[in-house]
């Protein structure tokens, strides 16, 4: 069988420094090559970050349920909802996807392992890197970014202190890593899908989520250089004295707005689009029937990678944009409406008639699709010129894209990490914990999100630390649902460290799903199907139809069995 | 691994009399939010506003009746669908509808592009109403447009300047205030300038916003149609006290307004008060704690300081 590989058989003898999965735990913590192991550190580290983010989360939230700037100077509230977003984006959303891209991806299509394991490894260390280049910048003079996620220049350049390494600079650094770190785990991502998959699994026979991770990935290849290029501007103009978006050198601040946001858009659907994977993978399991209109939800994910390189110039209405810009870019954003609708219909349909089982990532997912369904009707809404040149930079965004952000991909991240525990750590999570951290979830969220649009609708701007008195309601509704997150996500720990210290043994498919990692014993071995790797004789997700998805199914089902 | 239900290939009359009933409740419910939209909006202070929630009314209306079609499907489907305990059974093998498929395409395409050429003669009605223009040269004046001419009853240009962190605007008469004082009914001619960096010129009732870029002119247009007082607000984030750079615009009826500007040309100029001032000193005075920030740019002398704690509309 070695013989019809797709793959070079050199992966398979490449030494693996730290053999002993499972027992051996010191494996995460040096420079492991094995995707498995650095999906694991991606996992934890970004988990990590989530709770930091999270814990300045609250802090403004604190600042905010009050009218008056009163909790914290406001200049410290800037640096601190500054770094929430920067946090959250790029050490918790990108990290955590990154970690389901090298768990999933290797076992889903039957490779022993990534395209490129030292790539992938030294891709992952640099994200310990600059996340304590960011942290420093908490304790450098003059405190972290105050700019805002976006650094527009000229708040950006200012460097009020003048010093040159500066909260500024840090954030700069860090996210140049960062975007540098993911090229070079897109390169590994997209050769890995595009030339090893197992014999017989031709794209349409591919997973939605491996799908998915190659629509996201070739944004980020596509997309990244653009930002990485502002950023290095950004920083001659902040500390080496030139002037590309200076207006007094020649400059236009407006330019910096294009380079950053040609990125910064389509990275919302680099981090939607493996969601969408992961609600295409889990409904099909827990509805017991196949992904409704595969092919179509397949290529929609395309789709959303070629329009989602072309709306850009939306988060510019009110900017000084011509008017027949503004035109061609509603148009393009409200296009996005198709084929996501696409998706949501099919799942719909996927439920429609289905053997429903409502365990904890099913109600992830179901909980997600509905909030996303809402947050994409306030987006064609902020695709609207007239409605966004009201709404635009009020916390109706705000709104608005923690519904995507939070209610929509941490949800699906979530579900995912609850639907696949059991696969890479071999133990059961506990279910009534999942149920509650769950409703929890839920319950905070829209406590937290769902005022945040009424108080843009009337007019409050996002990113103050003080306000209008008129809109203390839908503040303090807010910082009561953010401080329920913060509850919410104990259980969530407690189950996931409780579980993978003492949970129950977990068979090698203890959900009963079709796929190629399920064939695998739970946790899988370091190389995955090693030499024996089945042949894919049909599409996924064949739920309910009684046929084999491998050649000698039976065969691969013992033998995950017999660990 | 159980063979596939026959299935009605079409619904039943009372399956099609529910769905009937259920999309007629729908459409009452989304009529409904459509006519409630409007009380989550300020007050309509401009020939801008009406349009603008009218878009919003029609999306809210069509968004509801999205969001409850497909909620009450995935409701549906937890109600009915749901696998009894122990049940290990698939579901039912259906692998797509092509005729489905096509429609939810279709329907969705059709729908966003009525939505977006609608949307699309709107935004004409607006650039007549308050149309844009990016001036490259700082400082010079552009030249007038025929629009421009036509309307006799333009006042202005008044000067908008942003700083961090004050507003201050100059009249065409050499008067100085720090709120903004337009009459009623009567285009108001505005150039927009930044001294330093990026703001945002929003004022909710109007419906307006418009960034300021510093190192341009921004000619900017619009008609108050309600006479009151109405917040402005900095709307782009710019810097350390973004949040204090508020103040108000009072709508007055012509007459009013020219007499206020006549009263207001006999006025000394004095300093206006600044939040963003106060809370910089009492910083400075307690230590200088915090994180870095600019300081405040020194407050405009004007002749009329905003009204302090004088109740706004929205």
């Amino acid at each position: 069988m070695t013989g019809s590989l797709p793959f070079d058989p050199r992966v398979l003898r490449a030494p693996h420094p730290v053999p002993g999965a499972p027992d051996n735990w010191k494996r995460f913590f040096g420079f492991n090559t094995d995707a498995k192991v650095i999906g694991i550190q991606y996992m934890v580290v970004s988990l990590f970050f989530l709770l930091v983010g999270g814990l300045l989360a609250m802090i403004m939230r604190g600042e905010l349920i009050t009218p008056p700037s009163d909790l914290v100077d406001p200049t410290v509230y800037n640096g601190l909802y500054t770094m929430h977003g920067t946090v959250m984006l790029f050490l918790f959303l990108f990290p955590i996807l990154n970690g389901f891209n090298n768990l999933l991806i290797p076992p889903m299509i039957g490779a022993p392992d990534m395209a490129f394991p030292r790539l992938n490894a030294a891709a992952f260390w640099l994200v310990p890197v600059f996340g304590v280049l960011l942290m420093a910048s908490f304790i450098v003079p003059g405190g972290p970014s105050s700019s805002g996620w976006w650094a527009y220049p000229p708040v950006s350049t200012q460097n009020p202190l003048g010093h040159l390494i500066n909260g500024q600079f840090l954030w700069i650094l860090a996210v140049a890593i960062s975007g540098v770190s993911s090229i070079m785990g897109a390169i590994n991502f997209t050769t890995t899908i595009l030339r090893m998959r197992a014999p017989g699994m031709t794209f349409f026979r591919m997973p939605i989520f491996c799908w998915t991770a190659a629509a996201a990935q070739t944004i980020q290849l596509i997309g990244l250089p653009s930002l990485t290029g502002g950023a290095i501007m950004l920083l001659f103009d902040l500390s080496f004295g030139t002037s590309f978006f200076k207006p007094e050198g020649g400059g236009d601040p407006m330019l910096y707005q294009h380079f950053f946001w040609f990125y910064s858009h389509p990275a919302v659907y680099v981090m939607v689009l493996p969601v969408f994977g992961i609600f295409s993978e889990l409904l099909p399991v827990y509805a017991r029937k196949p992904l409704f209109g595969y092919k179509v939800v397949a290529l929609a994910s395309f789709g959303i990678t070629f329009l989602g390189l072309i709306v850009w110039v939306h988060h510019m209405f009110y900017s000084g944009t011509p008017q027949w810009m503004r035109n061609l870019f509603m148009v393009t954003t409200m296009l996005i409406a198709v084929p996501t609708g696409i998706k949501v219909f099919a799942w719909l349909g996927t439920l429609w008639r289905g053997k429903l089982r409502l365990t904890t990532p099913m109600m992830f997912c179901l909980g997600g699709i509905v909030n996303f369904i809402f947050a994409g009707i306030t987006g064609v809404m902020l695709a609207t010129v007239p409605i966004d040149i009201h709404v635009g930079n009020t916390y109706f965004v705000v709104g608005h894209f923690h519904y995507v952000i939070f209610c929509t991909i941490t949800f699906g991240v979530f579900a995912a990490i609850y639907h696949w525990f059991p696969k890479f750590t071999g133990r059961m999570f506990y279910e009534p914990l999942g149920q509650l951290h769950f409703w929890l979830t839920f319950i905070g969220s829209a406590l937290n999100f769902l005022p945040m649009h009424w108080a843009g609708l009337m007019g409050m701007p996002r990113r103050v630390a003080s306000y209008d008195p008129e809109f203390a309601l839908s503040n303090v509704l807010a910082s009561l649902g953010a401080f329920l997150l913060g509850v919410a996500i104990i259980p969530f720990l407690l189950n996931m460290v409780s579980s993978w210290a003492r949970g129950p043994r977990a068979p090698a498919n203890p959900w009963n799903a079709i796929g190629l990692e399920w064939l695998l014993p739970s946790p899988p071995p370091a190389e995955n199907f090693e030499h024996d790797v089945p042949t894919v004789i049909a599409a996924p997700y064949g739920y309910g139809l009684g046929k084999p998805l491998v050649a000698d199914q039976d065969r691969f089902i013992a033998r995950s069995e017999e660990v | 691994m159980t063979p596939t239900l026959p299935r009605p290939s079409r619904p039943s009359a009372t399956g099609l009399l529910l769905i009937t009933a259920g999309l007629a409740l729908n459409l009452l419910i989304s009529l409904a939010m459509a006519r409630a939209s409007h009380g989550w909006l300020p007050v309509q202070a401009s020939s801008a506003a009406p349009h603008v929630d009218g878009l919003f009314a029609l999306e809210t209306g069509i968004g509801t009746f999205i969001f409850l079609g497909c909620l009450s499907v995935v409701i549906w489907t937890l109600l009915f669908n749901r696998a009894p305990r122990y049940d290990l059974v698939d579901g039912d093998p259906i692998e797509g509808n092509t005729r489905l498929e096509i429609t939810w395409t279709v329907l969705p395409f059709v729908l966003v592009m009525l939505i977006a050429a609608h949307t699309i003669r709107v935004n004409h009605t607006l650039a007549t109403l308050g149309g844009k223009e990016r001036v490259a040269e700082n400082g010079a004046a552009p030249a007038l447009t025929s629009s421009d001419r036509a309307a006799g009853t333009t006042f202005g240009p008044i000067e908008v300047i942003a700083r961090q962190w004050s507003w201050e605007f100059v009249y065409p008469n050499g008067v100085r205030s720090t709120e903004l004082h337009l009459p009623l009914e009567r285009r108001a001619d505005l150039r927009l300038t930044s001294m330093d960096v990026l703001h945002s010129f929003y004022v909710p009732a109007f419906r307006l916003k418009q960034d300021i870029v510093p190192g341009s002119v921004i000619r900017y247009a619009l008609t108050p149609t309600r006479d009151g007082r109405y917040r402005l607000r900095d709307a782009m984030f710019s810097g350390g006290y973004f949040a204090t750079n508020q103040t108000d615009v009072v709508v007055q009826d012509p007459d009013d307004f020219d007499a206020w500007l006549a009263a207001a040309a006999r006025q000394p100029l004095v300093e206006a008060p600044n939040l963003a001032m106060d809370l910089h000193r009492r910083r400075l005075a307690e230590g200088d704690h915090g994180w870095a920030t600019v300081p405040p740019a020194p407050p405009p002398r004007v002749n009329v300081t905003t009204a302090v704690d004088a109740p706004h509309e929205a």
